[in-house]
């Protein structure tokens, strides 16, 4: 039991904002590594979708058989957080476009749906599974979720838009945690990657 | 200010944050140079994270010589409808007020850059006066650190545009990278003579030093032609590239511009780019720098 080994939390590297989730892994005491192909995402306990661009993302994930792998990982329960374009490619519906998505989370979302870069803003956000004080999130045209199905939790809202949702195993996040200094956001996505790691070991 | 219980949280739109966090969103990818909504969207189509509008590619530029501004607005707006992904637009050096006119039509980012004549011989655009964020060209690290000491949110290499020639990019890169190294070892004291001789913001140079890297994304720009260019300049320490000429100027260019996009992802895995290359036609025709004067250069302004 006391030498199960470290979690190792992925982070999907075919383009984006990769680094700063893994500084922010790595100061929480985490072992991060940066995941491009089907082999790496088999070696990791918990998986980051970071902010990018989700055309070219869902692209390159459906180039190099990405998407089928992580499809494969989620349904066996390994938890897996979007931070903007990652929240994007984890729906099951994108308005309007008929772009590549994972289709793992049971929502529809608006990408760009704040407005252009100029309307690209900070607020912030009272997140009850995370406490006080309020978060403050950055937004970068920003996507969030229009319809969320009942197996859908929201656990943030800004002016009554979902940017924060979980199904189970799976969260997506409107806003951009690893660009701030506060690592609350983090520490609750590794609280469900150490509590599935434990699952996992006791059977 | 934004006191617990308030019902409304306090918003603050175009912050530091917001437009450095854009620059890093853009990281890994390849922003493409487009002249219409046509190409705009076969780059889109090809996974560019971004698209440059401009008039002209860089390499018709230099054929056709004349003055070479922002580009039509029209054109711009169009592009704005038919991609999802930002819309970046050139303005020229100094030239506040192109900047002005693109911010009020909505560009994602601002690029001040060489390639279009410029309008100030002296002063750059004061880029924090701002809600779009800026990108700007550097050929060292005295470059580097005055454009973000005037508010640039991303830094590229100059490199020499429109000449498919990548020898310039790798001269800009490899300054700013070794310049980063050689002030990492540097005590304290040796940091504002550093500075001076630079001519570059004194804290700028106190944070490089201490963190060994640009406080904005550092990419790289100016004669990338092919996948192999790509990788050569993530390589050597870019975080993203810009493509202008070498895509629409190939001989097909959807095909080249997904190639070097995955090039792009996959910058060191030599077995990748192999594959990616193979059957691309041919490449943009190519200049060699050192038959150009001087006064055709690019790199050599602002």
């Amino acid at each position: 039991m006391i030498k199960k080994t470290n979690i190792i939390i992925g982070v999907l590297a075919l383009q984006g904002a990769v680094e700063p989730h893994i500084k922010m892994l790595k100061q929480l005491g985490v072992d991060a590594t940066a995941v491009r192909s089907p082999e790496e995402i088999d070696q990791i306990d918990g998986l980051i979708i970071p902010g990018g661009e989700s055309t070219t993302v869902g692209k390159l994930m459906a180039r190099y058989g990405i998407d089928k792998k992580i499809i494969i990982r989620a349904k066996e329960g390994m938890p897996i957080m979007g931070t903007c374009t990652g929240m994007i490619l984890l729906a099951k519906e994108i308005v309007e476009s008929a772009q590549l998505r994972l289709g793992l989370i049971d929502c529809a979302i608006l990408r760009n749906a704040f407005g252009r870069q100029v309307d690209s803003f900070e607020a912030d956000l009272s997140i009850d599974q995370i406490g006080e004080p309020a978060y403050r999130a950055v937004f970068i045209r920003a996507p969030y979720a229009l319809k969320t199905g009942d197996n859908v939790n929201v656990l943030a809202r800004h002016n009554g838009r979902a940017v924060l949702i979980r199904q189970g195993n799976l969260l997506g996040c409107a806003f951009h945690p690893e660009l701030t200094d506060d690592t609350r956001v983090h520490e609750y996505f590794l609280q469900l990657v150490k509590d599935w790691v434990k699952e996992g070991s006791a059977c | 200010m934004g006191k617990k219980g308030d019902k409304m949280s306090e918003v603050e739109k175009s912050t530091w944050k917001t437009k450095v966090g854009l620059a890093e969103m853009l990281k890994g990818g390849v922003i493409m140079d487009v002249t219409n909504a046509e190409q705009a969207k076969i780059a889109e189509d090809a996974g560019a994270v971004a698209v440059m509008a401009l008039e002209r590619v860089p390499a018709d530029i230099r054929k056709e010589g004349g003055v070479a501004r922002m580009a039509s607005l029209r054109v711009i707006k169009e592009i704005m409808e038919v991609v999802s992904i930002p819309v970046m637009a050139k303005a020229r050096i100094g030239h506040f007020a192109e900047a002005q006119v693109l911010e009020s039509i909505g560009v994602d980012f601002v690029d001040e850059s060489e390639v279009l004549t410029p309008a100030d011989e002296f002063y750059h655009i004061d880029k924090h006066a701002f809600k779009v964020p800026f990108v700007c060209g550097c050929r060292d690290l005295g470059d580097a650190l005055r454009r973000i000491g005037e508010g640039a949110a991303m830094i590229r290499t100059k490199g020499e545009a429109g000449s498919g020639n990548i020898v310039e990019a790798v001269r800009h890169m490899r300054s700013v990278v070794s310049e980063m190294n050689r002030l990492k070892t540097m005590r304290h004291e040796e940091l504002m003579t550093y500075a001076k001789n630079l001519g570059a913001p004194y804290d700028l140079v106190v944070e490089v030093a201490k963190t060994g890297k640009l406080p904005v994304p550092n990419f790289s720009a100016g004669g990338i032609a092919t996948p192999a260019d790509a990788s050569l300049m993530m390589q050597l320490g870019a975080e993203a590239v810009f493509v202008g000429s070498g895509i629409f100027k190939s001989q097909d260019p959807a095909k080249r511009a997904k190639a070097i996009v995955d090039a792009t992802t996959y910058y060191n895995k030599p077995e990748v780019i192999a594959e990616l290359s193979m059957d691309l036609g041919e490449a943009m025709p190519g200049l060699d720098i050192r038959q150009m004067e001087e006064k055709d250069k690019f790199s050599t302004r602002g």
